[in-house]
């Protein structure tokens, strides 16, 4: 095991951090970075490519691991608005809670949240995976067009609203769905999907069978005047 | 009654127009509000409506072909290392990819590059048609974020963070399905055919001291290198403004409700948001009393046609201009030559607006592989840098007919309204009078 690189953010400054992180290449075998004191400084870790293990060791700011392209980032705490924005590939792990927008946009990659995550969790969500041991804020997945959100706990009000192709799975409650969001079936492909994104979060075991599954009833794709109401 | 007895003549009436009517009817039948392209055709008060005053006794002209009038503008000195250095203050809008067709796309960019302008991406991600024969390229960062991704904002010149467009400030975009072909779909992220309902905010931030973090964002995402612009819809120019500079900005694009559009509802096209010239001086005020008036570079658009309408954009405070329409017209759009096939269509050249359907005869707006092969992008590209060319000396034409070594120089004093509202809007003396309504007395 290489020693850990350390950067204090009580020394260095997040352009610093991020300078050095977005130098290394895609091939780069810099061992782990440990970022200490990030006391919940804005925009850490962003736009890194090389597949490096970073430790974030507390709360996080806004857009933590934003627009991240291969890291490995764990997230020792809770993180603010955005975190893993736009992700593109790799890993964002959140310790704690995530407040709103969590994995907004994001293509690929995962991201993986311990607690519960805010509002708007995986909105416009473009095919990157969201698993949330916890539970979800409402407007969670709004217009999410591809990709995987599944939530351990509860969803709250609108899950899935103006849903294109993404697929939810919520094992607890879901307080209400939102326009054009159906429950879909639970079949042997959906429950091993969620077996293998559990699995990879480190949570299997949950039982995968315990989930429904929630997808676009796509009654929106193509306008008609009675579902004007929808809009 | 007797043949001659004389009768009352059919009479339309002015509140319920043939037009009213007509949508009326078209709309009962159909259930779904109009769509179309382009932007508010209502008279509204424009540039037409200021006139420049030119020189005489108290100030002398510059001689036409030897006393050089510069015209080159730099964007985003504020932050940026590295800001844009154009050498004409005309800009190609950000235009879509999706609404227009790839061909359009590049010709948008080998015209700017000619001209030494920048071109701008849209709501749609950037195809390496426009980055290839584009100079400086401006990456849109939409509230949809479709196609946004790491390499293409770290290889795009500036990035626009999209607020509203002036044809309809508060609203999404919008993409109807005979344009979702499978490549605009695989940017997007969307199943192919399908209507495209866009989000008109953005999805993890709201208001100005969020935007102020996503800027920081977007400048550590980009080592602080990239001019980072924010365009806004004209409704309310003073506060907007401020506000985007507050939160950072280092250009302001502000765009009047003649602007066009790909495809929105007319409605909204006609009835929300201000005429252009009523939004600068509300902007550039608000940049005066931030003590920021070109040091964050305000853009205007909206309705832009000629080198006048650059002038006076520039002397009521703006430093470039954009066009989007205008560009299009230059490519070959509503050209008189396609009339049978605009007949076909049920609509005649100069009206053309289905720019949402995508059978476009002119191969601009549309993703039909056929249609979009008619337009020769080296030919379209020749044709945009020839317009922006001739803008371009107009607009030197009148600056140096005020006296003026620069475009920059130009300024409100060189003007006057023509009209009461313009006067109002603008703040510039009624002609022929040293009044404008609002000012005091004396
Ligand atoms: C075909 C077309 C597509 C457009 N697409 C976008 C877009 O994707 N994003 C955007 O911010 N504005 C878009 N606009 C608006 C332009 O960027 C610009 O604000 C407007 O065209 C300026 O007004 P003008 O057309 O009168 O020159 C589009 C305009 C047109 C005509």
């Amino acid at each position: 095991m290489t020693a850990a690189t350390v950067i204090d953010l009580d020394v260095a400054t997040v352009r610093d951090l991020n300078a050095r992180l977005q130098a290394l290449g895609r091939d780069s075998n810099l061992g782990p970075v440990h970022v200490r004191h990030p006391r919940g400084r804005h925009a850490l870790a962003v736009g890194v490519s090389a597949p490096v293990d970073i430790l974030l060791d507390g709360p996080v700011g806004y857009y933590a691991g934003g627009m991240n392209d291969g890291a490995r980032i764990v997230i020792d705490g809770n993180a603010a608005t955005g975190v893993a924005e736009n992700m593109m590939a790799g890993l964002v792990r959140v310790r704690g809670d995530a407040s709103q927008s969590a994995g907004a946009t994001a293509h690929g990659g995962l991201l993986v949240i311990e607690g519960n995550a805010g509002a708007r969790c995986g909105i416009s969500l473009k095919g990157a995976d969201i698993v949330v041991g916890g539970s979800v804020g409402h407007m969670s997945a709004f217009m999410a067009q591809s990709g995987t959100l599944v939530v351990c706990g509860d969803a709250g009000e609108a899950l899935g609203d103006s849903l294109y192709e993404a697929r939810l799975f919520v094992r607890g409650a879901v307080r209400s769905l939102g326009a054009d969001c159906e429950e879909k079936p639970m079949g042997a492909a959906e429950r091993a999907l969620v077996a293998a994104l559990l699995d990879r979060a480190g949570m299997a075991a949950i039982d995968a069978a315990s989930f429904r599954c929630f997808g676009s009833a796509r009654r929106l794709y193509h306008f008609h005047v009675d579902n004007a109401q929808a809009y | 009654m007797p043949a001659d007895t004389p009768r009352t003549p059919p009479r339309v009436s002015a509140t319920f127009d043939r037009a009213t009517i007509a949508e009326i009817q078209r709309a009962a039948a159909t259930g779904i509000y109009d769509i179309r392209g382009g932007g508010a055709k209502r008279r509204l008060p424009h540039f037409d409506d200021l006139l420049f005053l030119g020189a005489s006794m108290s100030r002398y002209p510059l001689e036409g072909y030897r006393e050089r009038c510069g015209t080159d503008v730099v964007l985003g000195t504020r932050h940026a290392k590295t800001p844009i250095e154009i050498r004409i203050p005309i800009t190609i809008a950000g235009m879509s990819f999706g609404a227009l067709s790839g061909n359009a796309k590049e010709a948008l960019g080998r015209g700017a590059t000619i001209a030494g302008t920048s071109t701008t991406t849209g709501d749609g991600g950037m195809t390496e048609e426009e980055r290839g024969h584009s100079r400086s390229l401006i990456y849109q960062y939409l509230p949809s974020r479709y196609g946004m991704n790491l390499r293409d904002l770290r290889r795009c010149d500036a990035i626009e963070i999209v607020i509203g467009q002036g044809a309809k400030p508060g609203g999404g975009g919008m993409l109807l399905g005979q344009k979702i072909t499978d490549r605009v779909a695989a940017m997007r992220d969307l199943p192919p055919g399908i209507d495209q309902r866009s989000a008109c905010r953005h999805p993890d931030w709201t208001g100005p001291d969020d935007l102020e973090i996503k800027i920081e964002e977007l400048r550590e995402l980009t080592g602080w290198e990239k001019p980072i612009f924010v365009k806004i819809g004209a409704s309310r120019p003073y506060y907007d403004v401020a506000l985007a500079v507050k939160a950072g900005a280092d250009v302001v694009v502000l765009d009047g409700m003649q602007g066009g559009t790909a495809a929105t509802q007319e409605v909204f096209i006609e009835h929300v948001g201000l005429p252009t010239l009523a939004a600068i001086r509300p902007a550039v005020r608000a940049l005066q009393e931030l003590g920021m008036h070109r040091r964050v570079q305000l853009v205007v658009s909206g309705g832009i046609r000629s080198g006048a309408d650059v002038a006076k954009a520039l002397a009521l405070g703006a430093d470039a201009v954009s066009i989007g329409t205008a560009a299009l017209i230059a490519l070959g759009d509503n050209a008189p030559a396609l009339e049978a096939e605009y007949q076909a269509l049920g609509t005649t050249a100069g009206a053309y607006d289905d720019w949402h359907e995508g059978r476009d005869p002119a191969g601009i707006t549309t993703q039909d592989p056929a249609l979009a092969a008619r337009l020769d992008p080296v030919l379209g590209g020749r044709r945009l840098a020839n317009y922006l060319a001739v803008m371009t000396m107009e607009a030197q034409a009148i600056a140096r007919a005020c006296g003026k070594s620069h475009l920059h120089n130009l300024e409100p004093e060189d003007m006057v309204a023509l009209t009461m509202e313009a006067a109002a809007m603008t703040q510039l003396p009624l002609a022929g009078t040293d009044w404008y309504p609002g000012k005091a007395p004396g």
